[in-house]
């Protein structure tokens, strides 16, 4: 279990909480103008990171937000939450 | 307007209602413990419940608090007090209006009034939940065997309410005093709820009775 903090409603267990996958996704400006190549890389292709990932979560049974959220995909350690639609901040101890 | 027509309805189907729990209260009344293990639950019926939405830069905010007598909730858990009405914090742009005393059409349209065109939605959601009391020393207790919240006073004031899980259930949790809580579950989920409280409060009759 982890433990996720809520831009707005705090630390909550991960049982209130559902995963949205990862982040910072652009819809295409003008899908009709994507090859059908192009249009499955945007709905099926996702890094595989091992280590820091930034990745999309809602608070289901809370306030019914979507927030990002900052995941060591190696050690589930959370080092940053922030609100959707912010930049993915940058964390101090060298690039991620 | 459709709730000019439901007011005069409001009063003849108030005799004919059924609220979602009703059929649980011989088991509540049979379920309930005294003494020093002491935990109770009842169904609060037909409580009015008005949702609220507006986001957080709205001019319908100072219009709005004008009619509830209150300032919308700022944050999560916080409870405002206003005109015989309660606003629970939902989430950022979302309130849920409680009151004892007014009809909910009534309440929508004093709401509706506060709103500019577009600038908020105003539903009167009274059938959507409903409402169980549970209360006595070991009301804390029965909730930790399902809530995911840490229920301590330090981190779960009086006077608070938060949108959580009881038995995997999602419900709005308030604390309405020390050892009294308002448990609202969607009014499909009351039966199974209403059991689960029956079931969690069963060993503290054992403890009070030995």
């Amino acid at each position: 279990m982890i433990l996720i903090s809520c831009p707005d409603c705090g630390p909550r267990d991960e049982t209130e909480f559902h995963y949205g996958g990862q982040a910072h996704v652009p819809y295409p400006e003008d899908p009709n103008a994507l090859s059908d190549e192009e249009w499955g890389r945007y709905l099926f292709y996702r890094e595989n990171t091992k280590g820091i990932f930034a990745e999309r979560w809602v608070h289901s049974s809370g306030c019914r937000k979507w927030f990002n959220v900052l995941r060591d995909t190696v050690t589930y350690r959370i080092a940053a939450v922030y609100r959707a639609g912010e930049p993915r901040p940058t964390l101090e101890g060298g690039p991620q | 307007m459709v709730e000019t027509t439901i007011e005069p309805l409001d009063k003849l189907i108030g005799g004919l209602r059924v609220s979602p729990a009703q059929h649980l209260h011989g088991a509540f009344v049979d379920a309930g413990v005294t003494g020093a293990f002491g935990v109770r639950v009842r169904e609060e019926q037909f409580l009015t419940m008005v949702g609220l939405r507006v986001t957080a830069g709205s001019p319908d905010r100072a219009r709005l608090a004008k009619i509830l007598g209150a300032e919308l909730p700022g944050g999560c858990g916080e409870v405002a007090t206003g005109h015989d009405v309660v606003v629970l914090w939902l989430s950022p742009d979302e309130y849920l209006v409680i009151s004892q005393s007014v009809a909910g059409s009534t309440l929508v349209s004093y709401l509706r009034a506060g709103v500019s065109e577009g600038g908020a939605a105003v539903v009167d959601l009274s059938a959507n939940r409903t409402t169980l009391r549970l209360e006595g020393p070991s009301a804390q207790a029965v909730l930790e065997k399902g809530c995911p919240l840490d229920l301590h006073p330090r981190s779960f004031a009086t006077g608070t309410a938060v949108v959580t899980n009881i038995g995997r259930v999602p419900v709005i949790l308030w604390k309405v005093e020390a050892d009294s809580y308002r448990i609202l579950p969607r009014a499909s989920f009351a039966d199974f709820l209403g059991r689960w409280l029956v079931d969690a409060m069963a060993e503290f009759k054992v403890l009070g009775s030995g």
